[in-house]
């Protein structure tokens, strides 16, 4: 990986999901020292269609994100993409039918009115689900209260992710919902959505766009890039659909995702081996889910790692240095910039004020999607 | 590393299928195609791929109910948000990242389920500048339809010939849901649609459901397949807007046979490829794409399919499957239908439409409307 860059995530009406796209793509290019002539083929992601209410809606975004002309391809595997298209860039570059790809992903949710919320009540099996009128928050809450009922976790545990994200999102420039003041009791106050959920237990829906360039080694030598970052595991899994059908208290897919990738990148020992994540944390409680389905923590035990302090950003684990999505904000797909782009960005000292301080050569990233049974997992070494 | 399709497998289509739902279309696919290459789907496939869009599926997130029916569930799986060839390719490329051995790839339409198919379509047109013009979205077919019979001088008797053939094709077709006796003047005897587009040069919707096993070499000889090579694949797309793209001719489709054209190390496609599966979805398509993927020259194909040159004993059989035309429009579907078709005629499975002697084939896929983009396929058996 030679570049990245991001948007700003905002309500942003004055654009067009297209122009967000190139706004992204733009600054990756820019940040890899390399014009769009350079590249041999772009791979786009991006979730729901409805949010933008058009249908194909990578055909719609293709001219903004640097497809016209190109071979061009957009992967969808809901919240996953944010991770998963640039898994779907490295098998371009892998297989060795592109030597530079472009990764662009891009969410507008804004569009959706009176809130993207109404776009999730038809991701439902519309037989055995839609007629009880469920929505995302809803089943979500199902979800945490089954890992804190199996775990005897307590909801100011959880509410300290949400404190930490949010305190890491203020050294983000890009962030929506950074705020350094917030505090546990902050969260454990705010209105309750769907119990145990909180407002600020949830990240914001939101508009953005993010991108990556990514190059073979040959590329990277013979234009002498210094600032790259290598991708040495890719993993992605899916669980089945009947959701009702698993225990939600651990996400065993993205456990599998995990495995794949660690097997690719020779990991034997994830733990003592990786030295930051960028979990998926949509909620705050996904973070500590995550940080057990990557298996750098032990079943029940992020908690206690996060009480502890060994997730924060200086800590001996640092997870979501960059805010995540609690605080930088949540257009679906475009989350690849904390995602993948804040592994880059850390692993080539290019962080700014959210550099780990201490050295960082492994870093770790997922994405999780679908009914709470998609998972991505990317690890990329210094 | 070589790549080769060790398993096919397909329903029929059907104009409606009211006693299945997707769900089994994909399972019925599935377990012929597993059942075809010896595969279990649960230990000896290592990745999957569906190519589906939301809109077409009616669902928000359509990912989600991909895997129980393809026995995806707990494994690598992804959904291409493109034609069936656009998985393909996808396909293709993680077996040759080394990290992939045996990867599917599913294709489906159930389009009788879909009540507002003009509306859908109509939402693919950018939602600022060509939408609110309102009208029906086979309009801009229609536009480029002009545009190509203009350009190139085609006679609009060659459209007739197209369908007539196809039409005719599909009668020889088990699985084809159109096959009819159709007479080279009926096209243009039938109602006015789009003009110069009549009812009967436009593909009539169809449900079914296709899916490929794909297998690097290494894996195919553990399976003990007779693969069907994948010699090269390509994709592409033109801009997206209708007032700045190519109307008269297939840009996406010419590049994305350069570029599959290269990894088969093909010099002179008119020469070395045996038959053609191209997209007929509108009859003038079927001419254009074969100019753009240059298996016959510019301004030719109208007057060659007069000729019969692209009938199944002719120059360069095209569409011995009956195309769209003859099958049904399975969307999403199309390209991997394209393909699956191919590899029968390579494997000389394809019974009643079985092309002699063919080594090479290449198998071509468009988004549909309101889309520039495709992809292209060269498979090949022997060496």
């Amino acid at each position: 990986m030679i570049g990245a860059g991001m948007t700003l995530f905002r309500r942003r009406l004055q654009e067009t999901g297209k122009e967000l796209c190139y706004e992204a793509a733009r600054m990756a290019l820019d940040s890899a020292g390399l014009t769009l002539a350079d590249v041999d083929a772009v791979v786009s992601g991006s979730a729901p269609d409805a949010f933008d209410g058009v249908h194909m809606k990578g055909e719609y975004l293709l001219d903004g994100a640097g497809g016209y002309r190109k071979p061009y391809v957009r992967v969808f595997t809901g919240g996953g993409t944010g991770v998963f298209s640039t898994i779907a860039g490295w098998w371009h570059v892998a297989s060795g039918l592109a030597d530079v790809v472009l990764v662009v992903n891009e969410e507008k949710m804004s569009s959706c009115q009176p809130h993207a919320q109404s776009v999730f009540a038809h991701i439902w099996d519309p037989i055995l689900d839609r007629p009880l009128q469920p929505n995302l928050v809803w089943i979500f809450a199902m979800e945490m209260n089954r890992y804190m009922t199996v775990h005897g976790v307590k909801k100011e545990d959880i509410a300290l992710v949400a404190v930490k994200n949010k305190r890491n999102a203020v050294d983000h420039p890009c962030a929506q919902l950074a705020d350094p003041k917030i505090t546990v009791e902050d969260v454990l106050k705010s209105e309750v959505m769907a119990w145990p959920v909180q407002r600020l237990d949830i990240s914001p829906p939101s508009d953005g766009a993010s991108a990556v360039v990514l190059a073979s080694d040959e590329v990277i030598r013979k234009r002498r890039i210094k600032d790259r970052a290598w991708i040495s595991g890719v993993g992605w899994c899916i669980d089945s659909t009947m959701w009702t059908d698993r225990d939600l208290y651990f996400p065993q897919y993205v456990a599998r995702a995990a495995k794949m990738a660690y097997k690719m990148a020779k990991i034997g020992d994830p733990r003592r081996e990786i030295d930051f994540a960028e979990p998926y944390d949509p909620f705050d409680y996904k973070e500590l889910h995550h940080l057990e389905g990557l298996l750098l923590a032990k079943k029940g035990e992020a908690p206690k790692l996060t009480r502890e302090g060994v997730t924060q950003r200086d800590g001996d684990l640092p997870a979501c240095p960059s805010g995540g999505l609690m605080g930088v904000g949540n257009p679906i797909a475009a989350t690849m910039g904390q995602k993948i782009g804040e592994l880059f960005w850390q692993l080539t000292g290019q962080a700014g004020k959210r550099q780990i301080p201490h050295e960082v050569r492994t870093g770790v990233s997922n994405g999780w999607g679908d009914l709470m049974q998609y998972g991505s997992v990317v690890v990329m070494r210094a | 590393m070589r790549v080769g399709i060790v398993g096919v497998g397909m329903t029929a289509f059907r104009s409606s299928t009211p006693e299945y739902s997707w769900k089994e279309l994909m399972y019925e696919a599935a377990s012929r195609a597993y059942a075809d290459a010896g595969v279990d789907p649960r230990t000896q496939v290592d990745s999957f791929l569906t190519c589906a869009e939301d809109y077409y599926e009616g669902f928000g997130i359509f990912d989600e109910f991909v895997p129980d029916q393809i026995g995806a569930a707990l494994r690598p799986t992804c959904t291409v948000s493109g034609d069936g060839l656009h998985g393909l390719a996808n396909a293709f490329m993680q077996i040759q990242t080394g990290l992939i051995d045996v990867a599917v790839v599913e294709a489906h339409s159930k389009a009788s389920d879909i009540t507002t198919l003009a509306g859908v379509v109509e939402h693919g047109l950018d939602p600022i500048w060509n939408k609110p013009l309102g009208g029906h979205p086979y309009i801009v077919a229609g536009l480029e339809a002009d545009a190509y019979l203009r350009s190139t001088r085609t006679p609009a008797r060659s459209l007739g010939a197209v369908v007539s053939k196809n039409r005719r094709n599909g009668l020889r077709n088990p699985h084809a849901a159109y096959g009819a006796d159709v007479d080279p003047a009926q096209p243009l005897a039938s109602e006015e649609r789009f003009s110069p587009l009549r009812a009967l040069d436009i593909s009539a919707p169809a449900d079914g459901a296709i899916v490929l096993v794909v297998a690097s070499e290494r894996a195919a000889r553990r399976l003990r397949a007779d693969p069907v090579w994948i010699r090269g694949v390509g994709w592409a797309s033109d801009s997206p807007s209708l007032e700045t793209r190519d109307r008269a001719a297939a840009t996406y489709a010419r590049l994305a046979a350069q570029m599959a054209y290269r990894l088969a190390k093909i010099r002179a496609p008119a020469r070395e490829i045996d038959l053609a599966e191209v997209d007929d979805r509108f009859s003038y398509k079927e001419l254009q794409h074969l100019e753009a993927l240059g298996l016959a020259r510019a301004g030719e194909a109208g007057r060659r399919a007069l000729n019969g040159d692209f009938s199944i004993d002719g120059r360069l059989p095209v569409n011995a499957s009956g195309g769209s035309l003859g099958c049904g429009n399975v969307f999403e579907a199309t390209g991997l239908h394209r393909a699956a078709e191919v590899v029968l005629q390579l494997r000389g499975d394809a019974g009643s439409r079985q092309v002699d002697g063919a080594n090479v084939g290449l198998a071509q896929s468009w988004r549909f409307v309101p889309s520039a983009s495709g992809a292209v396929a060269v498979l090949g058996v022997g060496k």
